[in-house]
């Protein structure tokens, strides 16, 4: 127990003290991120991610998200584990037909008001997948798309600002 | 090759006659009729050969139908050919439980029928296609004829229970976490689990057939994202075996670099799940910390190579990004603070009593179990499958070093951690010693250049990815195209034992169970 407690301690809040180039702009934004969300959601967000048809390279971008470099919640933003309790479905990957009908029904269990945003070069335009006999391609060919965040997979400060810029359109 | 000669022998004994051809230091192809496709797996059984991969192809009016068995390091790349007006063939899932579903996807994908075979539902096929379609023949095009819109699959028969108090529970595909899709189907008795089905193929997106056609550029791009947890390793194999078919030889540097990027992969893997594992069991400070030393780690490989899980990095012919003697120097700085950060969080792990209490114990493979379906990788070795093909059948740069393969026989949650962790340091070894012969030789020289391989050329990429053994094959057609590509995942081998490890668990620990694994849904349903 003592191990864990000096390790605590000794690591510190890495949140807050990297403050070099790289996390000031992170700081910045999701202070931003916080602003706007405050003023859509009263100081909530609810993101239900959705694999459709991913490679998981973009799932792990999501969870980098939560970790203490970006720790994601303290703007607001959280993961939830139900489309019913989401405000944002965040859809990674192609569609793959195999995964349509299921994508279909999340979207119709998510109340409104809602926003999807498809994450990833895949999702956006189809990506090294496009659309064939497995593949539906992009999420927009499936369910109406508010925003794009594009990579391969994007990085978890390209998706910060893609929540950002998200908000910006809708306001 | 002792082996080889003795099992010779025994199938001229038996009848069956073999046409060999060399593939590769560690590769034979062997060409058998038909008819004998079972008795050699029977022989092979006998033989303690390790089933490993299998795929078909169509060439004209052949299906040319592989399987890949392993002994002591050395591959067998096993060839038959039947006609396509009868794609009939006796099944080895009878003999290997490891072919199971792979003949089944080889069934749904191509309409060869496997006689005898024990499971005769359908695989990787939902409702994307139809019955009589098979999508990689050569008269089913790359767009199909899907439906308005793909109805649920909804008529798979599940194994059925009955009795007092036994219910069933039905997970997925869209599963309350941030994974990916897959549907699991649980008979439990209050708490425990009596019975694990899975049902896969949720994130099929046709990788087989887009493959078909691309340069060899493409191929390496689109091996990336097989699994994207495993970018690096899988165009590694595909680039083996594409520099196999064309004859190419990559350079030293090359190779040392290919290196340093899959023990990279890996150990950003590892510090993960060990991390996730750990938030599995609720032990949050655990995850935190780990989860923090993989972002340290992702930011290095951005900043030095250009990308977080460094895809794309590897291509035909070598690598596009150098470690210089500066990236080097860093590195090794970095692999002291990772040592150091290791040897305190280790031990505060090691010393929480309610980790152990969940994970001794729990998630039970055994040894026997671990080698009837042939599991790779970590999860093998945390289950006696003393088996790394970097050391047993090494390539280069893993045959200029020795590689510590971390061993455990226990079978459990906690083997299959201290596994993942023996295997981080390992890594960490490895790449000082990569970095430090990469220092012997002159900077530059990354890409060897390309020939155009001979139509009909083929080659078998076999490397060690951070989940195990990964088989890539591909064939090439006229004017430098792939005519086929079929990467072998090890989640593949791995999810089916996955199945028998949860048994007599409770339902609240299915998922740490399920992330000591860690199996991959992408690699597994292309």
């Amino acid at each position: 127990m003592l191990n864990t407690f000096k390790k605590i301690f000794s690591v510190g809040m890495v949140t807050e003290k990297y403050k070099a180039a790289y996390d000031e702009e992170l700081e910045t934004l999701g202070i931003e991120i916080k602003r706007r969300i405050d003023h859509k959601f009263t100081g909530s967000l609810a993101i239900r991610a959705v694999d459709a048809g991913s490679c998981n390279g973009c799932e792990l971008e999501i969870h980098a998200l939560n970790n203490p470099f970006y720790d994601v919640e303290r703007f607001g933003i959280h993961f939830v584990a139900s489309p019913r309790h989401a405000d944002i479905l965040l859809v990674t990957g192609v569609v793959s037909r195999h995964m349509e009908t299921a994508l279909l029904r999340t979207y119709d269990a998510t109340p409104n008001p809602k926003w999807v945003i498809a994450m990833g070069d895949c999702a956006s335009c189809g990506g090294e997948f496009g659309v064939s006999y497995a593949s539906c391609g992009a999420v927009s060919n499936v369910i109406p798309v508010d925003m794009t965040i594009n990579g391969c997979p994007p990085t978890p400060l390209v998706l910060l600002k893609g929540l950002l810029t998200l908000m910006e359109e809708k306001k | 090759m002792s082996w080889q000669k003795t099992f010779l022998s025994q199938l001229d004994e038996a009848g069956i006659f073999v046409k060999s051809e060399h593939v590769s230091p560690v590769v034979e192809m062997w060409q058998i009729d038909d008819k004998h496709w079972q008795h050699f797996a029977k022989l092979a059984a006998e033989h303690k050969m390790r089933w490993a991969a299998g795929w078909a192809e169509q060439v004209e009016g052949l299906f040319y139908v592989h399987a890949c068995f392993e002994k002591s390091g050395d591959y067998v790349l096993l060839r038959t050919t039947i006609n396509v007006s009868k794609p009939e063939l006796p099944s080895q899932a009878t003999v290997y439980a490891a072919a199971n579903r792979s003949e089944r996807h080889t069934h749904d994908m191509l309409g060869i029928e496997f006689m005898n075979h024990p499971d005769p539902r359908c695989w990787t096929r939902h409702k994307a296609w139809n019955k009589h379609d098979y999508p990689l023949r050569h008269n089913f095009s790359v767009q199909g004829s899907p439906a308005k819109i793909t109805p649920p699959d909804t008529g798979y028969h599940f194994i059925q229970s009955h009795g007092v108090g036994v219910y069933e529970i039905p997970v997925g595909p869209v599963h309350a976490g941030i994974i990916e899709p897959g549907h699991f189907r649980f008979q439990a008795v209050g708490e425990l689990i009596l019975n694990l089905e899975e049902r896969l193929g949720y994130v099929h997106k046709g990788t087989e057939k887009i493959a078909e056609g691309r340069t060899p550029e493409s191929l390496a791009k689109l091996a990336g994202r097989v699994s994207g947890d495993t970018c690096v390793s899988h165009t590694w194999a595909a680039c083996i075996a594409m520099e196999q078919a064309a004859g190419v030889e990559i350079s030293k540097r090359a190779a040392l670099i290919r290196g340093i990027f899959a023990e990279r992969e890996r150990i950003a893997n590892h510090l993960g799940d060990i991390g996730a594992i750990c938030n599995d069991v609720a032990f949050t400070f655990a995850f935190m910390q780990m989860m923090r030393l993989k972002e340290l780690w992702c930011r290095t490989n951005y900043e030095l190579f250009g990308h977080r899980f460094l895809m794309d990095k590897i291509v035909v012919g070598g690598v596009v990004v150098d470690v210089t003697e500066a990236a080097g120097k860093f590195i090794f700085t970095e692999i002291e603070q990772l040592r150091v950060e290791l040897a305190d969080l280790i031990p505060a792990i090691d010393l929480n009593s309610s980790l152990e209490d969940r994970l001794y114990t729990a998630g039970y493979l055994s040894p026997e179990t671990a080698a009837h379906f042939g599991t790779l990788g970590f999860v093998g070795r945390a289950s006696g499958q003393d088996f790394d093909v970097r050391r047993d059948a090494p390539y280069a740069p893993y045959d200029s070093v020795q590689v510590k393969v971390a061993f455990e026989d226990q079978g459990d949650i906690a083997s299959r951690f201290w596994v993942r962790y023996k295997e981080i340091n390992a890594s960490m070894k490895l790449i000082e010693q990569f970095v430090e012969q990469l220092a012997t030789l002159p900077e530059g020289d990354l890409v060897a250049d390309w020939q155009t391989p001979k139509a009909e050329s083929y080659g078998l990429g076999i490397v060690d990815g951070w989940r195990g053994e990964i088989v890539s094959y591909v064939r090439f057609g006229e004017n430098n195209t792939i005519a086929r590509f079929y990467p072998r995942d090890p989640s593949q081998l791995n999810w089916e034992a996955l199945e028998k490890a949860v048994l007599n668990n409770i339902v609240p620990d299915f998922p740490v169970c399920n992330k000591s694994f860690n199996c991959s849904y992408s690699g597994c349903d292309l």
